[in-house]
């Protein structure tokens, strides 16, 4: 059990997202980073897609309430327990009564605590994120505030071995553009509705996240992207990634809240593989986009999925020699 | 207003590697939307495939994992298109009071100037059809209806507003709809009623299904 010491809003309870419910209109929701909310899960023992939270804002405090093994993973935020330092993709014990901090991220933007079997809420349409817009799933329906109290399915001193880390994933599968962060972009049904010139700019421009950027949609700021002719477009499902352009030409990447249908022209997609790039993509951060085909779209999931394996092993050694 | 143009045959488009959307050809329209719910059923079942989620005449699976034969999912999916019968759904009618105009529909204007139409025509014309619900997205419980007489097509907004309230009754291109809860939109709000369309802890969780109809009454219309 730990208490949250914050008045921080906006962290809230992800597990990978809520599959099943879209005829019902219910988007996935889902950690923005499902690599770090993964690897967190790992460290811990517990299954990839335990629950966690995800906190967007710093400085973030808990307090342990009893004994528990817990992870930080995602941004680098300086974590410390009772004012001990933790290295970033670390899983560690804490006693009844400490306090984790979270500082100011030195890189990426939304960090994961983990705790031991995973947080204890409900499953609502067989997930546990919290889905804002229905109210409903998570604690209650809404983000974490002050005084809150949230349990761990594992509580107690762990049988796990604690206090090592792995790699983080920005090193383990980097990518970058001359010198920004990069995401690879598969072309959706609009691409070639869009004028050539603004396609190109696309590719070689850089883009800026503004700060309407948010766990609903990425709102970029760069060269305006212009279509041939006016589109107006049948409602159909989307998903998270689909890079979709309204009139005005400035783009929104559909993030992990975003509905699960729209009708704006659709530039691209940013593969599953990399929107946990773009999720850790501070606001007021540039990104640059490279353009992929299906096949290396695929292949990148299974990079992303190698390096988890490779994680595992890792903590299985650990584990082998602390008995 | 702009529409695109009017394809003859069906497009299947990807999006990344999570989903695929499959587009009918031709206006959209009840009989082809009947086919799309007929599709849905039956490439819902298909190996891969996650979910089978309809739209407005178009229909998108997601998947498990991303098919290693994708352009044999999408030949089976042509074929099966092809020989889809429309599946005749005739649901619940279900009757909303709605008040047009005013602080409840923050974008009648807009319609106003576009259309070229007086507000009385506006709700008149919008309350005349009995509205199949097409398809359920953008929001838990939202309905997507058909059937909205073409004289009040209004393109989608420039830029999405941040917030429209629940029960906003708007329109989007030839589309409209009822918003089961507040939030974002990129519709053009025209007026308001009162409903609960969705509920979490019911199977199934939202109220309407495909195939039911809404019957709009006019409750009042503020000038």
């Amino acid at each position: 059990m730990i208490e949250i010491l914050s008045a921080t809003a906006l962290a809230t309870v992800q597990d990978f997202g809520r599959f099943g419910s879209l005829g019902y209109g219910v988007g996935t929701s889902g950690a923005m980073d499902h690599l770090a909310l993964a690897l967190g899960n790992l460290l811990l023992g517990n299954p990839e897609d335990a629950a966690a939270i995800e906190i967007p804002l710093f400085p973030f405090e808990v307090r342990f309430v009893q004994d528990c093994a817990f992870a930080v993973t995602g941004a680098a935020c300086e974590a410390s327990l009772d004012g001990q330092p933790l290295p970033p993709f670390w899983v560690a014990q804490a006693r009844e009564g400490q306090v984790l901090s979270l500082g100011y991220p030195t890189s990426g933007s939304r960090a994961y605590l983990c705790l031991a079997g995973g947080i204890d809420v409900p499953q609502v349409l067989g997930s546990r994120s919290t889905q804002l817009r229905g109210e409903f799933g998570g604690l209650q329906g809404r983000a974490l505030q002050q005084g809150d109290r949230l349990a761990a399915l594992r509580p107690g001193k762990s049988a796990l071995p604690t206090d090592f880390g792995v790699v983080s994933p920005s090193q383990a599968l980097p990518l970058q553009r001359d010198g920004l962060p990069a995401m690879r972009v598969l072309p959706a049904a609009e691409y070639e509705c869009f004028l050539e010139d603004s396609r190109a700019a696309f590719w070689a421009g850089e883009w800026k996240v503004t700060t309407q950027s948010n766990r609903y949609g990425y709102r970029l700021e760069g060269t305006p992207i212009l279509p041939k002719a006016a589109m107006e477009i049948r409602s159909h499902g989307i998903v998270p990634g689909v890079i979709q352009v309204p009139h005005g030409g400035q783009p929104i990447i559909q993030m992990r809240d975003a509905q699960p249908s729209g009708g704006y022209p659709k530039f691209g997609t940013v593969i599953e593989a990399d929107l946990w790039r773009l999720g850790q993509a501070p606001i007021g951060s540039k990104v640059r986009f490279i353009e992929c085909s299906y096949s290396e779209a695929v292949a990148a999931l299974e990079d992303n999925q190698r390096y988890l394996e490779e994680v595992r092993r890792l903590v299985e050694l650990h584990g082998l020699a602390s008995r | 207003m702009s529409t695109a143009s009017v394809s003859l045959r069906p497009h299947i488009s990807l999006l990344g590697s999570t989903a695929l959307l499959f587009e009918a050809p031709g206006e959209l329209d009840l009989a082809p939307q009947q086919r799309i719910w007929s599709l849905a059923l039956q490439a819902g079942q298909w190996a891969d495939i996650h979910e089978a989620v309809p739209g407005m005449n178009n229909l998108m699976l997601t998947f498990t994992k991303p098919p290693r034969d994708l352009n044999g999912l999408c030949e089976r999916l042509l074929e099966a298109w092809e020989q889809s019968q429309p599946l005749p759904l005739e649901g619940r009618i279900v009757e909303l009071p709605v008040v047009y105009g005013g602080e409840f529909g923050p974008h009648m204007a807009d319609v106003v100037a576009h259309t070229g139409l007086d507000i009385d025509t506006i709700a008149n014309l919008h309350c005349e059809p009995l509205y199949p619900v097409y398809a359920l997205g953008s929001h838990p419980g939202y309905c997507y209806l058909g059937g909205m007489d073409p004289r009040l097509a209004t393109p989608r907004r420039q830029v999405p507003v941040i917030s429209i309230a629940a029960g906003s009754v708007s329109i989007g291109g030839v589309q409209t709809g009822v918003s089961a809860s507040a939030g974002p939109s990129g519709w053009n709000t025209i007026g308001r009623t009162e409903m609960s369309f969705f509920d979490p802890t019911q199977n199934p969780p939202a109220m309407l299904r495909p195939g039911d109809m809404l019957r709009l009454r006019i409750e009042r219309i503020i000038r």
